[in-house]
């Protein structure tokens, strides 16, 4: 494991902000960490950093404790919180060039580092005056620059338009397959993680809802089939005679759990020898959208 | 030690740019820059004098000035120095480099010590060479007849170490505070109530670090009443006197102590 952490608790005051959290983050996966805004997220990251003291519970990062290997640790770590930390008076290639002072790393990774992220034409210009998305771009370089095994990321792709997402969702992945690094990266949008994360974990009120596998996430919420009729309700009695599940009934169409494909014939079948008209019958993958919005809409305790 | 050095590298790549960083050198050169031409232009009042005094007068023209702004420059850089930090909100990302805490903190505390002598260091240099300039331009006025860089170089040097009970407190002021206000306000009223404490010869006044510039210069230029040959022309330089000990002890105990206060701040 590249984190691990048991029953780690932290409170601001008498608030408890994260509580009991048990992550298993393994080597050479994209972790999705993922939870609404102020569900903790940000914290976890700082407390995993050392920014924010442990309270309660033990943190373990390449299975080293950070009260006797900080050094070794950080020196491992490249992380980007909350906004980019960027100094506005100097220029974004001399924000890499001071990080490259600091870590000791050749200028010529600094060249490479603008390429990847694509501010090699605005390398000169004060990043005081870059947007949103090109601070946020320069923020990941300046995480990346030492090449560390594991990349801290909360919410980075805040501000990008489509294509800086898909681009920095493509080099993530390529980080991680090609390269054998790790990254744990924090979202509010299960979209965004879905189609790059590994493994994910569902964090709301500082509590782990959900920890596995994608795929895990994706078996635990069931296809469905979809069909859209002149007339749902009667179609609906119908398939219940018939021993069908029906989940919903709307005007428009009606839900059916999946069972396979030859069933799903079935349907299609039975409906058209009763005289209903069927105008569309597909199966719904998956609804981790809404799974998501029932794990972490559960009220706090 | 090699974080504290790669640290105190980058402070400089940093600062180099910013407005704290400059005023060590703008503010020797603008002043000395500054009595120079008022000197030129009075050259003919001042050409009677004997070297000895034309260097006094002379150098004591931009100490006075200096001496006076020096405790607000002191509060004014280390301001600098912590809020490019505060700004660009970067504490998060100093803390969580493989460096320790105690070299970036330390490192940080150096160079604004630093840039302080430098300030102090290039106001020794163009208060000899302008002098030495004037000299030039207007052979009349005597500066050649005389020497006064050893004792230009105790008074400057006296200046720096009664600085450092100023700096050291509104350093860890500036590092705990992200505003300008807390730290420049409390600077300010300190500052300014050390000068009435020294002004009403006030005795425990050594105790308060923000009055040690000010005790320095009135011991070193001591006013002599009545003008004439008696008039006392040479500085008078006591490097070791109690107020000094006060400010080195006040400025290792802050030192140590912001050290700790950043061990367990926490990065929110």
């Amino acid at each position: 494991m590249v984190i691990e952490t048991k029953g780690l608790t932290f409170n601001f005051g008498n608030q408890t902000v994260v509580k009991s959290l048990s992550l298993q983050v393994p080597e050479g996966s994209i972790y999705g960490f993922l939870g609404p805004n102020g569900a903790g997220k940000t914290t976890t990251i700082k407390l995993l950093l050392n920014l924010l003291k442990t309270q309660e519970g033990d943190i373990k990062l390449f299975g080293l404790d950070f009260k006797d290997h900080r050094k070794k640790i950080l020196s491992q770590i490249g992380s980007l919180i909350e906004q980019p930390a960027i100094y506005a008076h100097l220029t974004g290639k001399e924000n890499l060039v001071n990080r490259a002072l600091l870590l000791q790393i050749p200028e010529s990774r600094v060249d490479e580092m603008l390429t990847l992220v694509k501010l090699t034409a605005a390398a000169n210009k004060k990043a005081g005056n870059y947007s949103l998305g090109m601070k946020q771009r320069l923020g990941i370089a300046l995480a990346m620059l030492s090449d560390p095994k594991l990349l801290m990321l909360d919410e980075p792709t805040n501000g990008l338009d489509p294509n800086g997402i898909i681009e920095i969702r493509e080099l993530l992945i390529r980080l991680t397959t090609q390269h054998k690094k790790t990254v744990f990266i924090s979202s509010h949008l299960l979209g965004e993680i879905e189609r790059m994360a590994t493994h994910v974990g569902i964090i709301n009120f500082g509590e782990l809802l959900f920890q596995g596998e994608i795929k895990e996430l994706q078996s635990i919420s069931q296809p469905m089939v979809l069909i859209e009729t002149n007339n749902t309700v009667d179609a609906a009695n119908l398939l219940t005679k018939n021993g069908y599940n029906v989940v919903e009934v709307k005007d428009e169409h009606l839900t059916v759990t999946y069972q396979s494909k030859e069933k799903s014939a079935q349907i299609n079948a039975l409906l058209n020898q009763n005289g209903h008209s069927v105008y569309s019958l597909h199966k719904v993958q998956k609804d981790l959208e809404k799974l998501f919005l029932d794990i972490t809409q559960k009220p706090a305790k | 030690m090699k974080g504290f050095i790669l640290s105190l590298q980058s402070e400089f790549y940093k600062s180099r740019k910013t407005l704290g960083f400059w005023s060590a050198i703008i503010l020797p050169v603008l002043l000395s820059l500054l009595v120079f031409l008022v000197m030129y232009d009075n050259s003919a009042k001042l050409a009677p004098l004997p070297g000895m005094m034309i260097w006094r007068a002379y150098s004591g023209a931009i100490i006075n000035i200096m001496g006076v702004l020096l405790p607000f420059f002191v509060i004014f850089v280390a301001y600098s120095i912590n809020s490019v930090e505060h700004k660009a909100d970067t504490w998060k990302t100093l803390f969580s480099l493989p460096i320790s805490k105690w070299s970036v903190y330390a490192a940080k505390y150096f160079y604004t010590v630093f840039l302080i002598f430098v300030c102090l260091l290039l106001f020794l240099l163009f208060t000899i060479g302008t002098g030495n300039l004037l000299g030039m331009i207007k052979p009349e006025l005597r500066f050649a007849d005389f020497h006064m860089e050893w004792a230009l170089t105790q008074v400057f040097f006296k200046l720096f170490l009664a600085s450092l009970g100023i700096l050291s407190i509104q350093f860890l002021l500036s590092l705990i505070w992200a505003d300008f206000l807390k730290p420049m306000g409390i600077g300010f009223v300190c500052t300014i109530s050390g000068m009435f404490m020294v002004g009403l010869n006030w005795e425990y006044a050594y105790l308060i670090p923000y009055s040690h510039p000010m005790q320095a210069m009135v011991s070193m230029m001591p006013h002599v009443k009545g003008k004439g040959r008696d008039l006392k022309a040479e500085y008078i330089v006591n490097i070791f006197t109690k107020e000094l000990y006060v400010g080195l002890i006040v400025a290792v105990i802050v030192f140590i102590a912001g050290y700790y206060i950043v061990q367990r701040k926490s990065v929110k």
